[in-house]
């Protein structure tokens, strides 16, 4: 009963928000009401039971507190247009008279006149359903500074009139890539041993996969946020991204487009700032430029104790044929690890370096 | 929406000046497009900060020093009011002032009103 209740509100949290917030235009209120509507439901519905059409009812809710707040705040006239929006359908609404505007509204919370941390957390809030709480603590802020954060983010959305609306076509390219580089941010801070954030953006590359079913970047980052995952949870037990048996995965899964990942890696790391991504930007170009051009990138970065580096070099060098390089290099890499399927993987590649020279795959 | 559009010269005047006649030329008329796209009301253009001359008042008196209140690449070059339906319509139309391309910058400040 009660993890139905967390399915029920999951799923729902997003949906009934942005349809809120493009019904009244206002973020803010809409969070209110929808955060009431949900006290409600998590009051009753343990008692009562679950209603027939749970999204139905959390909306129709939903938007009567929120026609309720407007009624309450008539002596403000900037609100009695608002008013007239709400009152225009007072019947219960079902599935017809409500649109899914999740996507709308992730694109108004990861728009590029927010500053990024603000695009997170808004985004895991308005999203993902997390509380103010909930994001302070797997950011590693005090409460009070992420609610400022999250406050003074509506407050620009209103003041500097980003929009609630998908981006027009010729800037929807970009507008998605910031979209994919704050939920692949938040995956990234997953992995630093925060687990609840690498299940929200699972959770939100799934939503947006499902909104944007035939664009090749969302699945893309999806497959490498679970790929990443499922190394993890099973053979894998490290905090940092498998290079490795993501790539050798996403080699024997499907023809990948490296082009588009050397891209998206491209605008991640120009985000992030981060090494590890900076290494991952430079697998993805030894595939469309070669292995001397990955080479370049990884020897530029300065993570020495990082097992991954070395493991990467390695490989670049074998494909250039620098064996008693590439030797060295996996020897470091096994002195850093204590993982017994890493370990017997470069094993077996040294094995090999032993044997022939050049050829193989990662 | 209204907003205001402040143009930053940044290094745009130096560079334009290094240009071709024909790119120069492209200067002023994309800066006459601007002033004739629908929704800009253009400002009075502006002279140079070096010319600009800033007041203070401490204590009732009036201090006058001379130069903008600011350093002179980051003083405002000039500046619009735009009437716009949302912040992507102002990007764009800021993406289109010159000096955004030539080392200068926009910037778009929603109009507010106070009282």
């Amino acid at each position: 009963m009660v993890a139905t209740l967390d399915q029920v509100f999951r799923e729902e949290w997003g949906r009934v928000l942005s349809t809120l917030t493009g019904l009244f235009g206002d973020l803010d209120l809409a969070e209110e009401a929808t955060q009431e509507a949900f006290a409600i439901a998590a009051d009753r519905w343990p008692r009562d039971g679950i209603p027939g059409h749970p999204r139905a009812w959390l909306m129709t809710t939903a938007r009567n507190r929120a026609t309720d707040r407007i009624r309450r705040d008539r002596a403000l006239t900037a609100k009695l247009g608002l008013l007239a929006a709400g009152d225009r359908d007072a019947a219960p609404m079902t599935a017809a008279t409500f649109p899914d505007e999740r996507l709308e509204l992730i694109f108004s919370c990861c728009h590029p006149a927010l500053a990024v941390e603000a695009q997170v957390a808004l985004t895991l809030r308005t999203l993902g359903g997390l509380t103010t709480a909930e994001i302070a603590r797997a950011f590693l802020v005090p409460e009070p500074t992420m609610a400022q954060r999250l406050v003074r983010a509506k407050r620009k959305i209103k003041a500097a009139g980003i929009p609630f609306r998908l981006p027009p076509g010729h800037m929807l390219r970009e507008r998605l890539d910031a979209v994919l580089a704050v939920v692949y941010m938040i995956f990234n801070e997953g992995y630093g041993g925060r687990d609840e954030l690498i299940a929200e953006a699972i959770w939100l590359g799934r939503a947006l996969a499902e909104l944007l079913s035939d664009n090749p970047e969302v699945h893309g980052l999806l497959a490498m946020m679970l790929l990443h995952d499922s190394r993890r949870e099973t053979r894998f037990h490290g905090g940092e991204l498998v290079l490795q048996a993501a790539i050798a995965s996403l080699h024997a899964e499907a023809p990948c487009d490296w082009a588009q990942i050397t891209a998206l890696y491209g605008e991640l790391s120009r985000l992030t700032a981060s090494p590890v991504v900076e290494l991952n930007r430079a697998i993805a170009i030894a595939e469309t430029e070669g292995p001397a051009a990955g080479l370049e990138i990884v020897d530029g970065l300065g993570l020495d104790d990082f097992r991954y580096l070395h493991s990467t070099r390695a490989e670049l060098l074998r494909r250039l044929g620098r064996t008693d390089e590439a030797r060295d290099a996996y020897r470091r890499a096994r002195e850093l690890t204590d993982d017994g399927a890493e370990r017997r993987f470069i094993e077996r590649r040294l094995t090999e370096l032993a044997t022939t020279a050049t050829g193989g795959a990662w | 929406m209204k907003y205001v559009m402040l143009i930053y010269q940044g290094d745009a005047l130096e560079r334009q000046a290094a240009l071709s006649e024909e790119e120069r030329r492209q200067v002023y008329a994309d800066y006459q497009g601007l002033n004739q796209t629908p929704g800009v009301t253009p400002g009075l253009p502006m002279g140079l900060p070096e010319n600009a001359t800033t007041v203070r008042v401490e204590g009732g008196r009036t201090l006058t020093t001379d130069g903008p209140f600011v350093g002179m690449k980051e003083a405002v070059g000039g500046w619009f009011v735009l009437e716009a339906d949302d912040v992507d319509a102002a990007i764009e139309v800021a993406a289109r002032v010159p000096a955004a391309r030539y080392g200068g910058a926009v910037e778009i400040r929603p109009s507010e009103v106070y009282w």
